[in-house]
């Protein structure tokens, strides 16, 4: 097995005129939670898509485990996608048997106890939940999965700051060191205690990939205000 | 005692700090057993191999041991925690000195305050 979990090289992706991500050229080493941190227009959520075959490079490759986006790689990666694509009469037991089905590597267990933990009966329909409710369903539906990477798009978006004291807890309670988590987001003074490593993402290129200890190390600044700085309006 | 971390510092850094407050104030006393690093980290929200590293440190500075299939404990040597203290007192009086002086303090004005409020905090 490969110390490298994702790889890509000249990744591009264009629509019409304007390259979301350009000549992304990245590897992830296994073991690790990564933020991908970019304010919006960025090109996060299309780095992410083309990670899942949800688009296709314009030019450059991303490999996952040395395999192309595809059928090989989705049984690698367990990903949540910005918007979703739940259907909301079911009810959240409906769904985890849903996921079963789909994935061998789900363990419903895991989705029941860290349900029960969060007091969300499996018995509701999603669409009778807040906003939060729901986000943190499909967040535990992700970490559900016994993945070697995980992809979060925004996971923390949508919710309450102690709403998303819970989603850093679930990503932490699951996370294991043989595997890998990127996570992409602009509320990075939330999330960037858990953070290992960061990628800035800046018009659809890479700025810089560091550890976030040598940036505090460095530069004697949290990866909030590193943040602001680089991209000040 | 709960746990402050600075984002703008190395958080390893600081997790040494507080665990070494911790060991000193009998949070953790001498010889008993530390949670795992997942569940340190999951107790301060932190990235469990920053965790695993200021565990690190700790145990090369002594003051944490790692028994092969039990997990890691704190020092049984009561006179390491000792020394440990004596450092955290005076670097924690040395940090406070240093901020009185930039506020215009003199050492005179600085111990009549202190003592003014060491005996307020007596009643």
């Amino acid at each position: 097995m490969s110390d490298t979990i994702l790889e890509c090289r000249n990744l591009t992706k264009t629509f019409g005129r304007i390259a979301a991500v350009n000549e992304v050229t990245l590897s992830i080493p296994r073991g690790n939670i990564v933020g991908l941190l970019g304010p919006n227009a960025s090109g996060k959520t299309t780095f992410l898509k083309l990670c899942n075959k949800l688009l296709t490079p314009t030019a450059g490759e991303v490999l996952i485990a040395g395999h192309k986006p595809g059928n090989e790689s989705k049984k690698l990666v367990s990903y949540l996608p910005e918007k979703t694509y739940l259907n909301d009469w079911m009810k959240v037991s409906e769904i985890i048997g849903f996921f079963g089905d789909f994935y061998t590597d789900f363990n419903s267990g895991k989705a029941y106890s860290m349900l029960e933990k969060l007091n969300i009966n499996p018995k509701d329909r999603l669409k009778t939940m807040s906003r939060g409710t729901r986000e943190k369903v499909q967040l535990i539906l992700v970490m559900s999965r016994e993945a070697q990477l995980y992809l979060l798009d925004e996971p923390i978006g949508g919710v309450d700051p102690a709403a998303r004291d819970y989603i850093l807890d679930i990503i932490l309670e699951n996370y294991d060191p043989a595997t890998t988590i990127i996570l992409s987001t602009h509320l990075i003074a939330d999330i960037e205690k858990i953070l290992e490593q960061v990628v800035f993402l800046k018009e659809g290129r890479v700025v810089f990939h560091r550890s976030v200890e040598q940036i505090r190390e460095e530069s004697g600044k949290s990866v909030d205000s590193l943040f602001r700085e680089v991209f000040r309006c | 005692m709960s746990w402050e971390l600075n984002a703008d510092r190395p958080l390893y850094a600081q997790l040494i700090e507080q665990i070494e407050l911790k060991i000193c104030a009998g949070v953790y006393p001498p010889g008993s057993r530390l949670p795992s690093v997942r569940e340190l980290a999951r107790e301060v929200s932190v990235n469990p191999n920053t965790m695993q590293r200021a565990l690190a440190g700790l145990e090369e500075s002594g003051l944490l041991y790692t028994q092969r299939t039990s997990g890691r404990f704190v020092t049984e040597d009561r006179e390491l925690v000792k020394r440990v203290k004596h450092r955290l007192v005076r670097e924690h009086a040395r940090a406070f000195l240093a901020k009185m002086l930039r506020l215009g303090f003199d050492h005179e004005e600085i111990m009549a305050a202190l003592s003014m409020i060491m005996k307020e905090s007596e009643k």
